[in-house]
C-alpha cells in the first residue's frame, strides 16, 4: 500500500526526516511512535500531499506523491494533529464540503456523509454548529472528515492528543474499526496510547526508522537489562544493616549486574531499599533467593514502565534528543509546570 | 473550475455568517452616502454629470477599503486556524484555490458597490445623465476593486497571520495608488511609466468621467491576474519549503 523508499526531507540544512525507507501492507494499522520533533509529522504531511519531500520516493497504491499528487489525495483521508475545521459550519455541511472537495460526485456525497457520520458517532451533532462541540466531539470531526471519501489510506497525526481518559478509550475504538476498509498510519509519542490500536509500531528518531514490529517484539526488546526496585523488611536490625543483607544475597542471584542502595520507600524498623540491574526480567528469582534467606520482601517490580524506557531508549540513541528534551522540559516547567511530568511519566 | 466555484460558495457565505459581511456592506453604503450628500449638500449648483464624476471619486475609497479588509482573512486565517491543510491534502490545484477565495471576496465587493446604485439612479431621475456615464462609472469601480482584491489575495497568501496580511495588503496598495505622486516628481520618460502603473489616478479618471477606455480596461484585468498568478506561485512555494 505504501512504498518509501530512502525519503529526505530538509528544512534548509535541517534535515526532518531521512533516510527512511519502510513498506506498509494494505489493510495494516501502523504506528509511528517518537518524541516530538522526531520527524513523525513531516513524515506524514509528505503521505498525505502536504509537503513535498527533498529526495526519495513516497508511493500510495502505487501512485507517486511527486509525480501525480491530486491521484494521491484522492486516495489519502488526512487528520493533522489541529483538525482542520470550519468552526462557523455544521458537523453535515462541514463533511458535505469536504467530501465534495475530495472529488466525491454530488449525488454520491450524501451516502458517504451519512456514513462516516454513523461510523465515527457523530449523528447526535450532525445538525450543530462544529465551534460550539466538545474537544473530543471536534477529534471526531477531524476523523470524519478523514474518511468522507472513502480513501484506501487514513493519516491521522496524534489522534489522541488532548482527549480525556473516556474519549481515549472511544478514539481507539474509532481507529480499530477503520481496520479493514481502510489502511490506518496513525501518530503518537506515548508509546501506550497506540500499543493497542496498531498492528505494528514503527519507533522513528531523528528522521530514521530505529525499530520495527509488534508491540510484543517491542515490550521485550526494551525490557531487557531492565532495573528492579526492591523493598524488603528484616526483623531485629537497622535500616543499614537490613540494605547491606538484602544487597549481598541479590548480587548472588545470576544474571545480576548491579545493586545499588535507594531511599526506603516505607519508614519502618528495618526496612530498607535496593535497585538491582540485570539481564533479563529478574523479579521471580530475586524474590525467591530473599524469602529464602529470610528476607521479607514487602514490594519488588519493575523500576520503570515500558514507556519510559521507550523513551529512555530514543533519548541514549538519539542524535540531540536528550538535549532537545532537556530544552522541552525546561520550557513545560516555565510554561505549565503541571505538566512536565507528562513526557517522561506516563506509563 | 467547479472546485474554485465550491470554495467561492463556502467563502462568500462565511462573510454572512459572521458580521463581517453585514456591517463592512452597511459601512460602505454609509460612507458612501454621507461623501455623496455633504458633496450636493456644499454646491447645489453643480452640473448633474459633475456630480456623478464626484460620486465615483468617492465611492472608490470605500470601494478600496473594503476590499482590503475583505482579503485579509482570506488564505491568512486558514492559515492560522489549520483548515489551509485541508484545502492542500484535497485533490485541489492552487489557482483553484486562489480563484475561489477571490471569487468569493469580490462578490461581497461587487454586491457593496452596486447596492450604492441607488444615489447614481437619484442623479438621473432628478438631474440629466447619460445612462452610459454610470455604467462606465461602475465598470470602472468594479475594476479598481477587482485590482485591489488581488492585491489582497496575494498579501493573504504571503501572510502567517491576519495582521500581517493587513499590513503587506496596504502597504502595496497604498504604493500602487500613491504611484501618481512619484510620477509627478520623476522625470520622462520614468513618469509616464509610474503614471501608466498607478491604480487609481491616471487608469481610473477615465471612468469617473464616463469615458469607457480600453486600455484601462487592459491594465485593470493585466494588474488583477498578475496579483493572482504571484499568489498561486506563493502557494506552490510553501509546497517546497
Amino acid at each position: 500500500m505504501i512504498e518509501i523508499q530512502e525519503l529526505y526531507k530538509y528544512y534548509g540544512d535541517q534535515r526532518a526526516v531521512g533516510p527512511l525507507t519502510t513498506n506498509i501492507e494494505r489493510g495494516e494499522i501502523i504506528g509511528l511512535l517518537g518524541l516530538n520533533g522526531a520527524g513523525k509529522t513531516t513524515t506524514l504531511r509528505i503521505l498525505a500531499c502536504d509537503l513535498l519531500p527533498t529526495s526519495g520516493s513516497v508511493k500510495v497504491a502505487g501512485v507517486d506523491v511527486v509525480e501525480r499528487p491530486d491521484d494521491v489525495k484522492s486516495k489519502v483521508g488526512y487528520l493533522p494533529d489541529r483538525p482542520p475545521l470550519y468552526e462557523d459550519l455544521s458537523v453535515s455541511d462541514y463533511l458535505t464540503f469536504a467530501a465534495r472537495l475530495r472529488g466525491v460526485p454530488s449525488d454520491k456525497t450524501a451516502k458517504l456523509v451519512a456514513e462516516a457520520v454513523e461510523l465515527t458517532e457523530l449523528g447526535d451533532v450532525a445538525k450543530k454548529i462544529i465551534g460550539s462541540l466538545s474537544h473530543g466531539y471536534k477529534q471526531r470531526v477531524g476523523i470524519a472528515q478523514a474518511i468522507v471519501h472513502a480513501p484506501d489510506l487514513v493519516v491521522l497525526d496524534e489522534p489522541i492528543s488532548g482527549l480525556d481518559p473516556v474519549q481515549i478509550v472511544e478514539m481507539r475504538e474509532l481507529v480499530k474499526n477503520l481496520k479493514g476498509e481502510h489502511t490506518v498510519v496513525l501518530s503518537s509519542h506515548i508509546l501506550s496510547e497506540i500499543s493497542e490500536t496498531c498492528d505494528r509500531i514503527l519507533v522513528i528518531n531523528s528522521g530514521k526508522i530505529e525499530w520495527s514490529g509488534t508491540e510484543s517484539e517491542l515490550s521485550l526488546a526494551l525490557r531487557q537489562g531492565s532495573r528492579i526496585a526492591i523493598t524488603v523488611r528484616v526483623a531485629g536490625v537497622s535500616e543499614a544493616a537490613a540494605q547491606a543483607r538484602a544487597s549481598e544475597i541479590a548480587q548472588k542471584v545470576p544474571g545480576v549486574s548491579s545493586v545499588e542502595a535507594a531511599n526506603a520507600t516505607e519508614a519502618g524498623p528495618g526496612i530498607a531499599s535496593i535497585t538491582v540491574r540485570g539481564e533479563g526480567d529478574l523479579r521471580d528469582t530475586l524474590c525467591r533467593a530473599l524469602v529464602q534467606a529470610d528476607v521479607g520482601v514487602i514490594s519488588l517490580g519493575r523500576e520503570q514502565e515500558l514507556e519510559s524506557m521507550f523513551l529512555e531508549l530514543l533519548g541514549e540513541s538519539g542524535e540531540g534528543a536528550p538535549v532537545r528534551r532537556k530544552k522541552k522540559r525546561r520550557k513545560e516547567g516555565e510554561e505549565a509546570p503541571a505538566a512536565a511530568p507528562t513526557e517522561g511519566g506516563a506509563a | 473550475m467547479s472546485t474554485a466555484l465550491l470554495i467561492a460558495r463556502r467563502e462568500f457565505s462565511s462573510y454572512f455568517r459572521s458580521w463581517l459581511g453585514p456591517i463592512l456592506i452597511a459601512a460602505v453604503l454609509l460612507a458612501d452616502g454621507i461623501l455623496f450628500y455633504w458633496k450636493i449638500g456644499l454646491d447645489q449648483k453643480l452640473l448633474s454629470a459633475q456630480v456623478l464624476i464626484e460620486f465615483f471619486y468617492n465611492a472608490s475609497g470605500p470601494t478600496m477599503i473594503a476590499a482590503v479588509i475583505l482579503t485579509i482573512r482570506l488564505l491568512a486565517e486558514e492559515r492560522q486556524t489549520g483548515t489551509l491543510i485541508l484545502l492542500n491534502t484535497s485533490p485541489v490545484k492552487d489557482r483553484d484555490i486562489v480563484i475561489g477565495k477571490f471569487l468569493a471576496a469580490y462578490a461581497v465587493l461587487a454586491l457593496t458597490i452596486l447596492l450604492s446604485a441607488y444615489m447614481p439612479a437619484w442623479i438621473f431621475v432628478h438631474g440629466k445623465v447619460a445612462i452610459g456615464h454610470v455604467v462606465v462609472g461602475y465598470i470602472g469601480l468594479l475594476l479598481l476593486g477587482a485590482a485591489i482584491t488581488a492585491i489582497g489575495v496575494f498579501g493573504s497568501a504571503l501572510a502567517t497571520s491576519q495582521v500581517v496580511a493587513a499590513i503587506i495588503t496596504t502597504v502595496i496598495a497604498l504604493v500602487f495608488v500613491l504611484l501618481w505622486i512619484v510620477a509627478k516628481a520623476s522625470e520622462p520618460p520614468l513618469n509616464q511609466y509610474l503614471a501608466a502603473l498607478a491604480v487609481h489616478h491616471e487608469n481610473f479618471r477615465p471612468f469617473m468621467q464616463g469615458i469607457l477606455q480600453p486600455s484601462g480596461v487592459i491594465f485593470y484585468l493585466v494588474f488583477t491576474y498578475a496579483f493572482l498568478f504571484a499568489s498561486v506561485k506563493v502557494l506552490e512555494a510553501r509546497r517546497w519549503q
